[in-house]
């Protein structure tokens, strides 16, 4: 039974005590304290220290990211959280790009990797249509990381660290089997509609439930107050390329100019081309045979004919 | 045979300063990391090395296998003296490929997992596959030059033997893993600019490597003629050339029928900057080269067989590195531009195999045999 974790954004204090259980399970360097760290191994570098937001990004060392996003419109500022992290598609690219089969995706959900295997290609950052698995740029061996859902935990039946340190605070991120989830996040949007309706009030979801179509589905699945795009999590919608061309910038991201894959599985397409190659190898040498074959008969009939005509000239 | 000045245009104290720098930046590379000598980043795993070397450098090496095609299978005789050197360029290329690898891969020591380990839903496997198994290939084919120069008859009786098959094995193998290099694209479609991303990618990239093959032939034997003052008429060199619109025809053709069907014909005109590089490759590497080969004066002298040939091949680097680097954003939010380390390791890779190429026209029947073979067919 494949499992997802629930994350109910609006329930997010930002108290990053995810990220902080993570990197202690994996013997991460810690988060930054600018020189008051009281760990024992040296902090991640970054360049905002001291703030919510460092890393600028995830890295080989941090896996998971609480990562806030400042909103100003009609309803006030506001500060959103959000997880960065891998979602554990049902069908990864990562998967599928990986030529030597590191990265696999176990029924339990987990989209785990292999050191042993890896040949450090980095296709499968390519492929990641979220852009999370990093590199190990400053290491001499180096290796992709991401989040790995802690199969040693999931294999026990037991929950990821990151589950687990919520669970102490505002229990914002559960686990339970996929199509429970669903269910629950469903009903936690309709039981708040509800209730919103009733006190006349913003309701505290919006209608979408981030991962449940995204790619084809992914085992971790999101709840939010704003879209999920304002708060820069990538949408895969089903609309063809918008005409917006406003939107491009140069080395960026080409934002609404994507070619859109709507809620297919990424590898689909290279899927297809893929599929042709086993026909297409002994194709082409049977029909170069053949060509060989023809051409050379041609050219011997044409020296038959040649000689014959030099004879009848003679 | 008249002896004449054998020294390299460029100049090979160059080329020797160009290949030991590289040597320098990889042991640099290996020692501190890839972070070190390169300006990759989790949003730009891949840089120079993939568009450059590999590529740039697999597609301009599709010289071997439409040369070998064109004489054994199709039995165009009168390409034969251009055989051998188009072998050997195929043969370096891939060694250079296979050697730039070696450096951009995080764990080159386990350069060889995919022939234990396989993930079949990966066109990169084919890629790593095919460009080792092309690469014995290559080299099977190139034996002969080695084999007579040492007066080793069994062997090369063998190899001979065996010389029709290679050559079909040699063209499935490179039809196959031209292609998946632009099948491993399709496998970011949220990435590629839709300019580029199309399904049919991969048989854009084989028919754009068919068209290029020729035009290097035709750029390194009129090269050589010049460094090494052999005697070779224009002939050939115009046989090729007249080949070459035919192709660009249907890749034009191709390009536009697709971009139409997808609707995303307007982007040619609205998408930009892309539409620039769009516009580049497509006019230097494309238009501009079936224009000028489609005239038969223009074919005749050596001066526009050159610049048509060179234009190709500018116009498939171009296409290349489009497709695969400047409208390839990966991750939103970061930018990339070469390290010159990055470069350098290419450089240096590069000036070792124009060294090679060198050593192999002064040591190897390599020009003999192209006399020879224009010598019969005269």
């Amino acid at each position: 039974m494949s499992k997802a974790v629930l994350f109910d954004g609006p329930g997010c204090i930002g108290c990053r005590a995810c990220e902080d259980a993570c990197k202690k399970k994996y013997g991460l360097p810690p988060i930054d304290m600018s020189g008051s760290s009281t760990g024992t191994l040296p902090a991640e570098p970054t360049t905002n220290p001291r703030t919510y937001t460092h890393p600028a990004e995830l890295s080989a060392y941090t896996w998971i990211k609480v990562r806030q996003t400042e909103i100003d419109d009609a309803k006030g500022f506001r500060v959103i959280n959000t997880l960065r992290k891998c979602m554990h598609c049902i069908h990864p690219a990562c998967v599928a790009a990986c030529p030597v089969g590191a990265l696999q995706k176990n029924s339990d959900g987990a989209t785990v990797y292999d050191d042993k295997k890896c040949i450090g290609c980095r296709y499968c950052m390519v492929a990641c249509p979220f852009g999370v698995p990093t590199y190990e740029w400053d290491k001499q061996i180096p290796f992709i990381r991401k989040c790995i859902y802690c199969p040693d935990l999931l294999e026990k039946d037991q929950p990821p660290a990151c589950v687990t340190a919520c669970s102490k605070r505002t229990k914002c991120i559960t686990i339970d089997d996929r199509d429970k989830q669903l269910a629950k996040a469903y009903k936690m949007i309709d039981d708040d509609a509800k209730d919103a309706a009733a006190n006349k009030r913003d309701p505290k979801y919006i209608n979408h439930v981030y991962g449940e179509h995204e790619v084809g589905g992914t085992n971790w699945i999101y709840l939010s107050s704003e879209p999920f795009e304002m708060l820069g999590l990538r949408t895969f919608g089903s609309q063809p390329v918008p005409a917006d061309f406003s939107k491009v910038s140069w080395g960026g991201s080409w934002g609404d100019l994507r070619t859109s894959v709507g809620s297919e599985a990424v590898p689909t397409n290279a899927e297809r081309a893929m599929a042709a190659v086993p026909l297409a190898l002994p194709g082409v040498a049977v029909a170069m045979a053949g060509l060989y074959w023809v051409f050379k008969r041609k050219d011997k009939l044409g020296q038959g004919n040649a000689s014959k005509k030099k004879e009848v000239t003679k | 045979m008249m002896q004449k000045k054998q020294s390299f245009p460029i100049g090979t104290s160059v080329l020797i300063i160009l290949a030991a720098l590289g040597l320098v930046v990889t042991v640099i590379r290996f020692l501190k990391g890839l972070g070190a000598v390169s300006n990759l980043s989790d949003g730009r795993p891949w840089g120079f090395w993939i568009s450059f070397d590999l590529y740039t450098g697999v597609a301009l090496a599709a010289g071997g296998f439409t040369m070998a095609g064109a004489v054994y299978i199709f039995n165009l005789k009168k390409f034969h003296a251009v055989v051998r050197p188009a072998i050997l360029t195929a043969f370096l290329g891939y060694i250079l490929v296979i050697l730039a690898l070696l450096v951009d891969i995080g764990a080159p020591w386990y350069i060889w997992h995919p022939m234990i380990y396989q993930n079949w839903q990966s066109p990169l496997l084919e890629v790593a596959l095919a460009v080792m198994a092309y690469t014995a290939v290559l080299a099977l084919e190139f034996s002969p030059a080695v084999f007579e120069r040492l007066g080793w008859h069994a062997p090369l009786r063998a190899i001979r033997a065996i010389q029709i098959p290679l050559v079909v094995v040699g063209i499935a193998i490179s039809t196959g893993h031209q292609s998946s290099l632009g099948s491993m694209l399709l496998m970011a479609p949220e990435a590629l600019h839709p300019l580029w991303y199309t399904p049919i990618l991969p048989i854009l990239f084989l028919i754009s490597a068919i068209a290029v093959g020729p035009a290097v032939v035709i750029l390194e034997s009129m090269l050589s003629t010049r460094i090494f003052g052999h005697k070779l008429g224009l002939e050939i060199q115009s046989g090729l050339a007249k080949v070459i619109p035919y192709i660009l025809g249907i890749y034009l053709l191709l390009k536009l029928a697709d971009l139409a069907v997808r609707g995303n014909l307007g982007l040619v005109f609205s998408a930009a900057p892309q539409n620039f590089l769009w516009w580049g490759e497509i006019i230097i590497g494309v238009i501009l080269p079936i224009i000028l080969l489609s005239v038969p004066k223009v074919r005749q002298s050596r001066g526009g067989v050159f610049t048509g040939a060179l234009l190709v091949v500018l116009g498939l680097i171009l296409n290349r590195f489009n497709a695969s680097m400047l409208a390839l954003a990966v991750r939103p939010g970061y930018a990339y531009f070469p390290h010159w380390m990055e470069v350098a390791i290419s450089a240096g890779l590069v000036a070792w195999a124009l060294l090679i190429i060198w050593l192999a026209y002064r040591f190897l029947p390599i020009a003999s045999h192209e006399e020879e073979a224009t010598l019969k067919n005269a």
